[in-house]
């Protein structure tokens, strides 16, 4: 069955390996070669891979994509996250692509270095043949197989010793609509080394109504003491089928925050995997989506707890509407040795339609015998008795569901460090509710 | 003010109401007593339209109005106020969000206009200091992690802004320590007036020597089996409910 569509993206690579960023390096040619092998092998996963029970491909396997073909986009308006006035660096991708007339680098910090993966791929080759591709199993994961050969541009970041970027660096990736379907299949690798510190920010959203297939991979390596806020709002078009595999390595006292908010695609899947690789390392791993009609929301993470002393906390709390399904898988695996491992993660859906869905699957696998490990996972619908209450004080029925949502979900938000992003993120909910369809649940 | 008209509820499919009769006059306060079970709380809860009481026969006028076909907001817009006996905890939602958003409904559905984030700090300090409540509480989510003390004063902090016409207070001096029941009763006593009418629903007198009701009713069975003055209240303390034991069928 899956035959087919793997075959079409295996004849895109040889028809474009030539073309490709950084064709004329070996090490790189060879990596492509090896990920579009490994792909041909896998295929696209199907529900028979204990990873994508929940969730099908079956909608990408019946479309026949093409490659972005540097088509003029224009781009009138760039959306931001952040307080006017407040975005000093700001890079923008269109269909996967860099776009310098867009972007706005701004002033970098000595030691830090940001930008473009092709561009990179032409000005400094050694560095990505040193550092590109080190994290994460493509023979396991085929769209990450399909990322290391397709892989066309990304962000790079790069922060030596000790660099203290407080400024929040902007990302914005555009889907802009062509008349055929588009995939592309972007890479970022984001290495922070010991002592330092950034705030990264990623915008996903679309640009007219249009098939488009992101399939994002990204590396996040934090040395000794680095710090990096990573957040991310994935607001694209109702035809858009939006896929990101992240590999980061945390090492020792290192942290990484994440805050991730889903509210856009017809398919969307965020596949995470944090190794805690060094004592004292720590992770927060949050995500809210709010999804309605026929959308599919999958938030998939791994984290491996590998030395001792090292802790992560990671909250996922949705809202389904309509037919909509969501799919949390979240593993936390504490490996042999990694004493006072301290983990805990909860998944909080909120049902607002009899026919909308949520699988929770959250899982511990634990061989170390002196941990703090819990998990836990709710489904449900409005609380009734709040409901009434919120009534019987003179809230119209409408605004009293609208309060509770919002109350749930701006919990997760209210949590994230940076104050800056909160009141988009809040904004964004506030939208949703408002354009939630007025035939509330019968 | 209210006028109940052989009131019958059924909640589940079960007959707890059986032919209610009560008329509460603006400026008068009633208390409703009785033992447990005998449906006290199904009156409050079908006064304010909760979902699942079900009237299967009679009616209710509220200011000469039914009262039956509006919902629980509209109830609440018009003037009826229910003093919980378990408030609820919301969490996420800061008490003075939750406040504000009940006041600026009801001023709208009166033609008021809506009061602006300084107008109503100014409201809340106000009515905060009368019923000696802290400012933290404003803060929190409504109710989450209050005592029960400070959840019953939350009730009267509301009732205060929201200023209705009929209030129902259902058990609110359960699990109350004096110092809180006083806090209460001032609350209650505070919004006495010729306008405006209350509904106690209590098990015990005690709450009836702060706020002196004009009319006590003792429910049984779903049924009002006696009504009096105040004195009533007192011969129950002393008696007990027994003498209102089921009838032999």
């Amino acid at each position: 069955m899956t035959a087919a569509p793997a075959q079409r993206f295996v004849e895109q690579f040889r028809a474009r390996k030539a073309a490709l960023p950084g064709a004329a390096l070996p090490w790189l040619a060879e990596r492509r070669e090896a990920g579009i092998g490994r792909f041909a092998e896998l295929g696209l996963p199907t529900p028979r891979v204990e990873s994508w029970k929940y969730t099908s491909l079956r909608p990408l396997e019946k479309l026949a994509f093409a490659t972005p073909n540097g088509e003029a986009v224009s781009v009138d308006r760039l959306p931001s996250l952040l307080p006017a006035g407040a975005g000093e660096h700001r890079l923008v991708f269109v269909n996967g692509h860099f776009r310098a007339d867009l972007s706005a680098l701004g002033n970098l910090p000595d030691g830090a270095r940001l930008g473009s993966l092709a561009a990179l791929l032409e000005s400094d080759p050694e560095f990505l043949a040193e550092n590109l591709g080190r994290l994460g199993d493509a023979c396991e994961q085929p769209l990450l197989a399909l990322n290391a050969a397709l892989m066309d541009d990304g962000l790079v970041l790069h922060l030596g010793r000790g660099v203290d970027w407080t400024t929040p660096i902007e990302v914005i990736h555009i889907a802009a609509a062509v008349e055929r379907p588009l995939a592309y299949h972007p890479r970022n690798l984001i290495l922070l080394e010991p002592g330092s510190h950034a705030v990264l920010i990623e915008h996903h959203v679309s640009l007219g109504v249009g098939v488009s297939f992101a399939n994002t991979a990204s590396e996040v390596v934090l040395g000794e003491g680095a710090v990096l806020h990573h957040y991310k709002m994935q607001a694209e078009g109702p035809e858009a089928f939006h896929f990101a595999t992240l590999h980061g390595e945390i090492g020792r006292n290192a942290h990484y925050d994440a805050f991730g908010m889903s509210l856009g695609a017809r398919l969307s899947r965020n596949e995470i995997s944090l190794r805690l690789a060094g004592e004292g390392a720590g992770c927060h791993l949050n995500g809210a989506y709010m999804i309605r009609g026929q959308q599919h929301c999958d938030n998939t993470t791994v984290i491996e707890h590998l030395v001792p002393n090292t802790s992560c906390r990671e909250v996922f709390k949705g809202v389904l509407d309509d037919q909509s399904r969501a799919v949390f898988q979240g593993r936390i695996v504490v490996r042999p040795g990694a004493q006072k491992s301290d983990g805990h993660q909860l998944s909080k859906a909120m049902l607002l339609s009899e026919r909308a869905e949520i699988d929770a699957k959250p899982e511990l696998e634990i061989y170390a015998d002196d941990v703090k490990c819990s998990h836990g996972a709710t489904a449900g619908d409005l609380d009734h008795n709040a409901l009434f209450y919120l009534r019987s004080r003179g809230l119209p029925e409408r605004r009293a569901r609208n309060l509770l949502v919002e109350a749930f979900l701006s919990e997760a938000v209210e949590a994230i460090s940076a104050e800056d992003l909160c009141p988009a993120f809040l904004a964004s909910i506030a939208d949703w509710l408002s354009t939630r369809h007025a035939g509330d649940r019968s | 003010m209210l006028d109940i008209k052989n009131l019958h509820v059924t909640v589940d499919g079960k007959e707890i109401l059986k032919g209610i009769d009560l008329q509460i006059a603006p400026g008068e306060v009633h208390a409703v007593m009785g033992p447990n079970g005998s449906g006290k709380s199904t009156l409050a809860y079908v006064l304010s339209g909760r979902e699942g009481y079900v009237v299967t026969e009679g009616q209710v006028l509220y200011q000469g109005r039914d009262l039956l076909g509006l919902e629980t907001e509209e109830r609440a817009a018009e003037g009826i106020f229910l003093a919980f006996q378990y408030p609820v905890e919301i969490p996420g939602v800061a008490n003075t969000t939750f406040l504000k958003e009940a006041l600026n409904a009801v001023r709208r559905h009166r033609g008021e206009d809506e009061l602006d984030a300084m107008q109503f700090l100014k409201l809340m300090r106000a009515k905060v200091k009368q019923l000696g409540i802290s400012d933290e509480l404003l803060k929190r989510s409504v109710n989450v992690g209050f005592s029960g003390g400070e959840k019953k004063r939350n009730e009267m902090l509301q009732m205060a802004v929201l200023e209705p016409r009929l209030a129902v207070l259902d058990e609110t001096d359960s699990g109350l320590d004096i110092d809180a029941l006083k806090t209460v009763a001032d609350g209650v006593n505070a919004l006495r007036g010729s306008e405006r009418a209350l509904l106690i629903i209590t098990h015990y007198q005690r709450l009836l020597s702060y706020i002196v009701p004009d009319k006590v009713h003792v429910l049984a069975h779903g049924r009002i089996v006696r009504s009096g003055g105040k004195e009533l209240a007192l011969e129950l303390e002393e008696k007990g409910y027994s003498e209102f034991a089921p009838e032999a069928a």
